[in-house]
């Protein structure tokens, strides 16, 4: 790969945009309000329109759904020889107590730690975006780019909530049902994915070369 | 609209301004300032990417059309199907997540696959895909969403809990979600948007002259 431009890299600062469904690097006025893509037609932005803006409204709103989310019940199970209520946090204990401690380390790790790690490292990314840093681009693009690839993994939870609602309906020896908490844990999944994607890692690089680009 | 210099590419992560060169097949550029990957020479995309779609498309149908697992409790039988696990969700008056489940199991599934059919079996058969920017579009706006893979883990998650309170049979769609994962991951890995869209500016050309 050669750079073009070691001065100024960037490709909007050269005037340039890149198309973000065919990737075709076109010519645009900085000032005009909507151009399309020559290929595709596509409407061009040199960055993710209020890009910030956006994904902070939906990381608060995953905070607040959070909270019911973990509260809540999410599966309810009966048999005539228990009947339990779990939260997300009792199911991994249960699993784990019950000696399926893979399992419980599946779970966890998909219903637990993604959706914390991935509201704590957006936030850390609309901060440090917002206050311009320069301070390691590559490990914060990294970051961003682990967000992406795991984000989907949390819907684990959700899936296993339907299977077992809708399979054990045995009448009176045994019946599972899907409590609030799935509502608003999928919610949040949904919500922090929608959050990931209107965030623009390409904001990381502008302070860089002193660059600040809109639209 | 804009006009357009040629042989030059924007990362996407970074944006950073760099030339596109011809690779090696197998290789992969990637970005010199963030390494995201840019683009990669997939060997022989288009056929690769249909044979697998094609394959999984057919796999799809047989997945949803069979039971995954069943559960016997003195003489009860109770089996599940993906689509009767949604039904019976909406039934149960737990709508919000049924429809969820419809969305990232069934209808994105549905969609890429039938998107990757429409845009790659004409190319193979050497004509423009009717209604293409729309296909790569779809395919493009789609990808997040679609979980067949994690599907298949919550599968996995549920025959262990089940199994300590019931005897739980496997179904035939069971191991056809299981290969369908494979080939929907093996059509992923072999996708190349960047032939695609070469491709068909080589077929407006051709028109064009």
């Amino acid at each position: 790969m050669t750079q073009v431009n070691s001065g100024i890299p960037s490709a909007a600062s050269n005037g340039l945009c890149s198309c973000h469904v065919c990737r075709l690097v076109s010519r645009r006025s900085r000032f005009s309000r909507r151009e399309h893509c020559p290929r595709c037609g596509a409407t061009l932005h040199f960055r993710k329109p209020r890009s910030i803006e956006r994904c902070w409204a939906l990381v608060i709103a995953s905070y607040i759904l959070y909270i019911p989310a973990n509260l809540l019940v999410m599966m309810e199970t009966g048999s005539l020889i228990n009947y339990r209520k779990d939260t997300i946090v009792s199911g991994v204990v249960h699993l784990w107590k019950t000696g399926s401690w893979m399992i419980a380390v599946i779970v966890f790790i998909a219903s637990v730690a993604i959706p914390v790690l991935k509201l704590f490292s957006l936030t850390f990314l609309l901060i440090s975006v917002q206050r311009r840093s320069t301070w390691r681009p590559r490990q914060r693009t990294r970051l961003f780019r682990l967000l992406e690839a795991v984000g989907r993994w949390s819907m684990l939870d959700i899936y296993v909530v339907t299977l077992l609602a809708a399979l054990v309906q045995l009448g009176s020896l045994a019946v599972v049902k899907a409590g609030p908490a799935a509502v608003a844990f999928g919610a949040v999944v949904i919500l922090t994915m929608f959050a990931t994607m209107q965030f623009d890692p390409r904001l990381i690089w502008d302070p860089l070369q002193k660059e600040e680009i809109h639209d | 609209m804009a006009d357009r210099p040629a042989q030059l590419i924007a990362c996407h992560e970074c944006d950073l301004l760099q030339r596109d060169i011809p690779l090696n097949p197998g290789c992969t550029a990637s970005c010199r300032r963030c390494g995201a990957v840019l683009y990669r020479n997939a060997t022989d995309s288009i056929n690769r990417t249909l044979a697998y779609t094609l394959a999984a498309g057919i796999l799809f149908v047989v997945a949803n059309s069979f039971p995954i697992f069943s559960i016997e409790v003195s003489g009860d039988r109770s089996a599940i199907t993906l689509f009767g696990a949604v039904r019976a969700l909406w039934e149960q008056g737990v709508r919000t997540i049924s429809v969820m489940v419809f969305i990232t199991a069934i209808l994105v599934p549905c969609l890429e696959l039938f998107s990757l059919t429409a845009l790659l079996l004409p190319l193979k058969l050497g004509l423009v895909p009717p209604k293409y920017t729309l296909f790569m579009r779809t395919l493009q706006f789609i990808e997040p969403w679609g979980m067949v893979e994690v599907f298949m883990l919550g599968v996995l998650v549920s025959l262990v809990k089940l199994t300590n309170n019931f005897r739980v049979i496997p179904g035939f769609a069971l191991y056809s979600f299981g290969l369908l994962t494979l080939l929907i991951a093996a059509a992923a890995a072999s996708f190349s948007a960047r032939d695609i869209w070469n491709r068909l500016d080589e077929m407006m050309r051709q028109e064009g002259a």
